[in-house]
Order: structure tokens, then sequence, then C-alpha cells
């Protein structure tokens, strides 16, 4: 087994056998590695639990303040007046789930009808051309999608409705909307391109046409991950910042008069941490309270989203 | 009377010859994944510069042996193990012997040639340089000689550095047997390791095998019983996780004393 | 003896069935246009309000008053400054924590923990984060409205992205390998430093990339952070404010001029460029490493 180079002579097995001797660094490493990973691995969790402290923590200095009697019930949101201020979440709350609401008209029909086209109906090759598409769609910014819904798609509407404000709540509706279609057609897409051909297979055998089979084979086999797309898209759209701070405008008014000008959750937050709210005041602890609002809904949703799709998970 | 001392004497004689000779020593060895009892009291010797031959059909845990001679198996979880399995004398159970340890003297060749997705000349040298041999002269040397040790250097001596998975798949498959032989082993296992290939491939590698058990002790898993009967010496039919019979392979082959062996080799069942 | 299907009304109704497949076809179809049909529309519209506002002068002017001197150049550099933290501190937690799930985890109610833990956190909205960079980063470590500050946020709400890009990629690396590699007496990180992340590189790279253009168009976590939009210098250091291309869009696009509009689009489309390079790159490197094994 010796090798001989010149006047050298060695085995591999022996040169393993020596330098097995001074691995020390070698098994340091081994030792360390996975201390150091689940570190990492542990941050992850310390975020979370930052998150709900932060958000417990301030919303709790909140409530010393404020009752959370009237946080909850009021219907009037004025911050601003130290002495005759109001607390009543109830028309963020309104503002946010009337933007949602819209957003979801546009991207639940949207989206699901282009999953039902890529799934179904396209080719290999126009899936490949119009999936990296609506990735792209996804991909912009939301300030961008903000400045779209305030100066473009809020023009537009105003000449078919004329009283629409400059701000309101119907124009980053629908853009946010249109930010939430890829993600319900790539989500329902996934569900339905997971539904086996066999089953498909048997559905045209029997002379169904393909949207016979999209409608009522392929959709009630991917229910359940076509209902956690649009859980995921709600929460989504609850959670949104930007187009609603942008075209939304801020008065937190207690309506569902798509024109007119209203404010979200998020759009508080943002309003509160641009001005000059000083640090300690109430008004400061408020979007703590508002976040911790914001975070419970969207944390609902998730769990929602996912619960559907573990207890309904269809078997193949 | 003078005749027993005599074939006594030459028993004790035939046991010290081996006692020498066994790489494996297997006692009592039993294996569960989780509920399932996969090795039934496994009592097996394994003997240097020979071939051994492992048959049985899917199932028998024959595939579950091979990598438990090398602790593979602690991959899979839910492994449990009884029993003993000495390498060199020294049970590989025992809590300081460390896998790694083993597993250098201990090469494997796997089911599915498994090149790493690197050069040939790296995948060749990546033994050597886990266990810190840098130096590139002797790596250079080391590279050659395990090819030619696998009968694929005229093949490769030309691209050394592109990468392995443009060898066809028994080109790859005796890669990985040079990989192996890069870091010098005592013992190769080889789990069905012309199961994917081609019948010349296969070929290659059986005439290959031969020329190893000069150096090395070779354990060959295979589902194929030509195969075992062409290259080994001994071969051990697995059963139901049971090892039924064990023998010279001529003898397996041509007086096996199990029926089972019999059923299986003549290809009543299997 | 009466037939139970009359062959004469099933054909009749197979016109109708058919005719009814080819219209929803063609609505399908038009609603997976739709997105493309707002996209062109959308870069139509900003590049058309863009031009004559964009040249080198704005990439190298700070933030007026005036509009016609307004520039990028703070916002350009502090998002370029953002990814000094963003990259190393979200890239070595998120793939530290993908190699730990998938090579040292075992499977048990801990495990199961984290995984979750990290699906909820990538579901949580973007201002939340900002909420807690706020809290924890600017005033209890008191690092104030610093690039560290940013870069802190931003890497912990990029997190999960990378964490479920890089476990799909290392996921995706064939047991094979790694038993290859165990049966030559390799340890345990010898084969994953040496197999498994070299194997799975392309893949952690290509989603990270996305993740990292992420937090180069986020803009909400900032905003909470304070970070100002109105800045005439540029950060030294990672202890400097700093402001970032997202922060002064949002804040060309709120003021009362409609010159400023044009600004906003001017760097947006600073913004859209800089993001179609990084997704080039990620573009590049999967289709360049694309199924290797």
């Amino acid at each position: 087994m010796a090798m001989t180079d010149g006047n050298r002579s060695y085995s591999v097995r022996d040169m393993i056998k020596e330098n097995k001797k001074k691995q020390n660094g070698q098994q340091f490493v081994e030792w360390l590695m996975p201390k150091f990973l689940l570190l990492t691995a542990i941050i992850s969790i310390l975020t979370t639990i930052g998150i709900l402290f932060t958000l417990l923590f301030e919303t709790f200095i909140f409530f010393e303040r404020v009752s959370i009697v009237e946080f909850l019930t009021s219907k009037e949101w004025l911050p601003w007046d130290e002495k005759t201020g109001s607390f009543g979440v109830a028309p963020l709350v309104t503002g946010t789930l009337l933007t949602t609401a819209i957003a979801m008209v546009v991207a639940i029909p949207i989206g699901l009808a282009s999953a039902i086209y890529l799934s179904e109906y396209a080719s290999e090759k126009a899936r490949k051309v119009l999936k990296p598409i609506l990735e792209v769609l996804a991909g912009i910014p939301t300030i961008v999608y903000g400045f779209f819904a305030l100066t473009f798609v809020t023009p537009l509407l105003q000449k078919v409705i004329p009283n629409l404000g400059i701000f309101n709540a119907l124009s980053p509706g629908i853009v946010m909307g249109i930010m939430i279609i890829p993600m319900v057609a790539s989500l329902s897409e996934d569900a339905m391109s997971s539904v086996p051909n066999s089953i498909r297979e048997g559905a045209l055998g029997l002379g169904s046409t393909k949207l016979e089979v999209a409608l009522k084979v392929v959709l009630p086999a991917a229910t359940s991950g076509i209902a956690a797309s649009f859980m995921l898209a709600i929460s989504r759209a609850v959670g949104e910042t930007m187009i609603v701070a942008v075209a939304g405008g801020s008065s937190p008014v207690f309506t569902f008069d798509v024109t007119k000008s209203i404010q979200t959750l998020t759009a508080y937050i943002v309003q509160v941490t641009t001005g000059d709210a000083g640090y300690g005041t109430t008004v400061y602890y408020s979007i703590y309270a508002v976040g911790m609002t914001l975070f419970v809904f969207t944390l609902a949703m998730n769990l929602l989203a996912q619960y559907i799709s573990r207890r309904f998970r269809e078997e193949y | 009377m003078e005749l027993t001392v005599v074939k006594e004497r030459k028993n004790k004689q035939a046991e010290e010859r081996s006692e020498k000779n066994v790489v494996y020593r297997t006692k009592n060895l039993n294996l569960w994944y989780g509920e399932h009892h996969a090795l039934k009291n496994i009592d097996l010797d394994i003997y240097e510069n020979e071939v051994t031959a492992i048959i049985g059909p899917s199932g028998c845990g024959k595939s579950t042996y091979i990598k438990t001679l090398n602790r593979m198996i602690e991959l899979v979880p839910g492994v449990r193990t009884s029993g003993e399995i000495t390498y060199r004398g020294r049970n590989i159970f025992d809590k300081s012997y460390r896998v790694e340890e083993l597993r250098t003297q201990v090469g494997m060749v796997f089911q599915k040639p498994n090149p790493f997705p690197k050069s040939i000349y790296d995948n060749v040298a990546y033994g050597p340089r886990i266990h810190g041999i840098r130096d590139k002269k002797i790596l250079d040397e080391i590279v050659e000689k395990s090819l030619r040790g696998a009968a694929i250097w005229d093949e490769v001596k030309d691209r050394l550095h592109t990468n392995a998975y443009g060898l066809s798949g028994g080109q790859q498959q005796r890669l990985c047997i040079a990989r192996c032989l890069a870091i010098e082993p005592d013992v190769i296992l080889m789990d069905e390791p012309t199961s994917a290939l081609d019948p010349i491939s296969t070929l290659k590698v059986e005439e290959l095998v031969q020329e190893l058990k000069k150096n090395y002790s070779i354990i060959i898993v295979t589902h194929n019983m030509q195969q075992a009967a062409r290259i080994s010496d001994k071969t051990a039919f697995f059963l139901n996780g049971e090892v039924i019979e064990y023998s010279d392979t001529d003898k397996l082959f041509s007086n096996p004393d199990d029926k089972r062996t019999e059923d299986y080799i003549t290809g009543r069942f299997g | 003896m009466e037939k139970l299907i009359d062959k004469q009304r099933v054909v009749q109704h197979m016109n109708g069935r058919l005719l009814r497949n080819n219209v929803l076809k063609f609505l399908f179809f038009l609603a997976t246009l739709f997105g493309l049909i707002v996209l062109v529309v959308l870069l139509y519209r900003i590049f058309t309000q863009a031009i004559g506002w964009l040249n080198i002068d704005f990439l190298n002017n700070f933030p007026s008053r005036r509009p016609e001197n307004a520039g990028i150049k703070a916002g350009l550099v502090g998002s370029l400054w953002l990814m000094v933290i963003v990259a190393p501190v979200s890239l070595i937690l998120g793939v530290g924590t993908a190699i730990y799930l998938e090579e040292y985890a075992k499977k048990n109610r801990f495990t199961d923990f984290i995984q979750t833990n990290i699906s909820n956190l990538a579901g949580v909205p973007s201002i939340v984060f900002g909420l807690l960079g706020l809290t924890l980063f600017v005033r209890e470590l008191n690092l104030g409205r610093s690039v560290l500050a940013a870069g802190l946020t931003m890497s912990l709400l990029v997190l999960p992205v990378i964490v479920v890009a890089a476990q799909e990629a290392i996921r995706a690396v064939p047991n094979q390998l790694r038993e290859a590699s165990y049966g030559m007496g390799a340890t345990k990180w010898q084969t994953i430093y040496g197999i498994v992340l070299p194997a799975a590189i392309p893949g952690i790279l290509t989603g990270s990339i996305l993740a990292l253009s992420r937090a180069i168009g986020e803009t909400a976590p900032l905003v909470v952070l304070g970070i100002p939009t109105f800045l005439a210098y540029l950060p030294r250091g990672i202890f400097d404010t700093f402001t970032v291309m997202p922060m002064q869009i949002y804040n060309w696009t709120s003021r009362p001029q409609a010159d400023f509009q044009n600004v906003a689009a001017a760097g947006i489309v600073v913004l859209l460029v800089v993001l179609i390079f990084m997704n080039s790159i990620a573009i590049f490197i999967r289709n360049k490493f694309q199924k290797r094994y």
C-alpha cells in the first residue's frame, strides 16, 4: 500500500492516522456548530417573543391611560386632543376592513380565474411566460403601488365617480387587490396542480369539458388550499401599509362609504410615527395598541389558514 | 482415538487461523426499525481478503446488515440494535468508538452511483482532504493511484477537472469506488453496486472487485445470484432478517444444506 | 322500451357546454392577462412621468425643497448601506436556522415549534416589525435612527423568507451525497460544509437575493423607526442616521406640488432598476445552476 515518491515512502492510511491525532480543532468545531446553529434558530423565536413582549408591554401602559372598554366600544378615534381625546378603535378597524374587502373583491375572482387558467388551460409554454410576470407584480415595492394608486387610479376613478375624494378607500383597495392577485393565483394554482391527473382523466373520459373538470372536479378537490390562500390574502391586505397610507387618507371616520377618506390601522401608525407625537404621550402608546390589534388580526388569519390547509388536506 | 486427536488439532488450527483473519465478527445481532424486527440473531464472521456476498430476496435485511457494519444505519431515525459486531476485535457499538474512525477504515459503495457535484479530481480528493491531507503533490498522487485502482484512470485522465456528472453511470460508479479507495480503507462494503448499471458496466465492476480483493476485504450485497456465484468466496443467504445459510460460495450454490436456500437459488421464490 | 338517455338531447346540450367552456376559458385568460396589463400601464405611467427628471443630477443631488434640484443620492447610498447590515445578518441567521432545522434538529415538538414560529413570523405585517425595531433597537439599545437599527429590523423582517428558501435548497440536496460523505468517515459538519452547502448554495442565493430585494423596497418599518426623509449628507458608518430610496419616494409622493410627483416617479425608476438588477442576478444564478444532480 505504500507509495514511493523519490526516496520518500508513505501510506495514506498512516497519514490519516497521524492527522487524527491532531484533530482537536475539528472536534471543537463539531461540538460548536450545532450550538451556534441552534442559537441562530432561537433568534427567530426571540423575534416573536420580542414582538409579543413589546406590543403587550406598551399596550398595557396605553390601557392604564385609556380604558379598554373605550378602546373596543367607542366609535370615535380622536387621539390628538389630549383632553377631550377619544380612543375608540372602531373607525380604524372599519377603514381597514373596507379597504381589505375591496381588495378581496378584486384579488379573489381575478386571482382564482388566473389560477384556473394556469393550472387547467395554459400550455406549459404559456405558463412559463405568465407565471414570472405575475411574480414581478408581486415583487414591486408597495410604495410604488401607493404612488400608482394616488396619481393614476384615483384620478381615473374620479372620471367615473365625480364625487370621489382625492383620498378614499376605493382606489387603494383596488390597487391592493391587484398587488395580492399573484399571491392568490400562485397559492391556488399550487393547490389545484396537486390534484392528481388521474382524477381529471376520469372526468374527461366521461365526456366532461375542461370547464366542468375545473369547476366540478378540481376546484372542490382543492378547496382547502384555495381557502387557505384567501385567508393569507386577507391577512396580507389587513397588514398592508404604504398603499393605504399614501392613497387612503388620514380621516378615522366610522363609515362604509368607499368614496370618502378613511384611515386604516396601519396608516394610523404611519401618521403618528411620521408626525411628532412625543415619546411617552398617550398618542405614542396608542400605536402599540393599534399594532396589537393588527397583530392579533393577522395572526388569527394566518393560523386559520394553517388550520384549514392542515385539517382539510386532501389525501390522494 | 488417535484419529480424534488429529481432528481436534486440525480444528484448533483452523480456529486459530480464522481468529487471525476475521475482519468482522457479528454476534447475536438484532435490529429494529421502530417496531419492525429487521435483523434477528445474526451470527456471522467475515474474513480478510475475501469477497463475501450477501444474497436474499428484497426486504430480507441484507442492505440493513451491510449498513450496520459501518453504522450508516444510524442515519435512519428510530433504529435500535442489540448484540455485538466487532471489527478487528473492537466492538463497533462501543461508546468510545467514533463512527468517523470506523468509516475511515471501512469504505462504502452505494446502490446508485453518488458522486459529489464536483470535479472528478475533487471527488477523489474529498476523502484525503477531510482527513487532513492537503499537500497538492500527495493529493495528485493519491487521485491517480485511486483512479487507476478503480480501472477508470485512462478514461478520465484528460478531464480530471470536469464535473463528475458528465460521466456515464458505470464510470460514475467506478469513480465512487476510486473515491472510496483514496483513503485506503481496510474493508469495502458494496450495497448492490451494479443494480443501476448496464451489463457491460456491471462486468467491469465485477472484474474490479476480483482485482480489489487482493488488497481489501469486500462485502457485497447483491440481488443477483449469478453475480454472487461469479465473484464471491463466501456467501450468506438472508431471509426475513435471519441468516439461513453461510458457507463457501461453491458449496452454497451447488449443495446447500437448507431447503429454503435451495428454493431461493433455484428461483422458486424471491 | 323507453331509453334512459336521449342521445338527441345530449348532442344538443353538448353545444351549450362547449360554448360555455370556450367563453370561460377566454375570461380566465383575460383575468391572467389583467396582471400583465396593469404592470404595463404602471411602468408606462411611471417612466413617462420620470422622463425629463431622470438624469445624472438626479442621481447626484441630495433632496431639495425645489423639485428641479431634488436628487436621490442620499437614498441610493443609504439603501446600499442598509444592505451592508441586512445581507450578512439575515444570511447568517437565516442559513444557520435552515441548516439547524434540516441537518441537526431532531423531529420533536421543539423543532415543530421553531418551524411553525417561522411560518407565522412570515405572516406578521412589516409595520409590526417596525414597532419591534422602534422599541428594541432605536430606544432600548439606544441605536437611534441609525443604519444599524434599521438594518437589524429589516434582517428580522426578511429572516423567515431566507430560512424557508434555504431549507428548500438544503432539502433538495439528495441524501445519497450525505451518505457518501459519511461513508468516507467525514463528520457531520464536514459533510454539511463540504457537500451540502456547496450543492445548496445556488438555491440559497436565489432565495436570499429575492429576500434582500424585498428589504430594499420595504418602507413601512422604516417609517415607524422614524428614518428621516430629508437628509443632505451621507452616512459614514453604521451608527449614522441615514435615509433610503423608498422613504424619499414616500416623501415626494406626499408633497402637494405636482412636480414632486415626477420626482417621485424618477425615484421609483431608480428603485426599480436596482430591483431588476438584483432579480436578474437571482434568475441568472437559478438558470446557471439549475438541476445539477
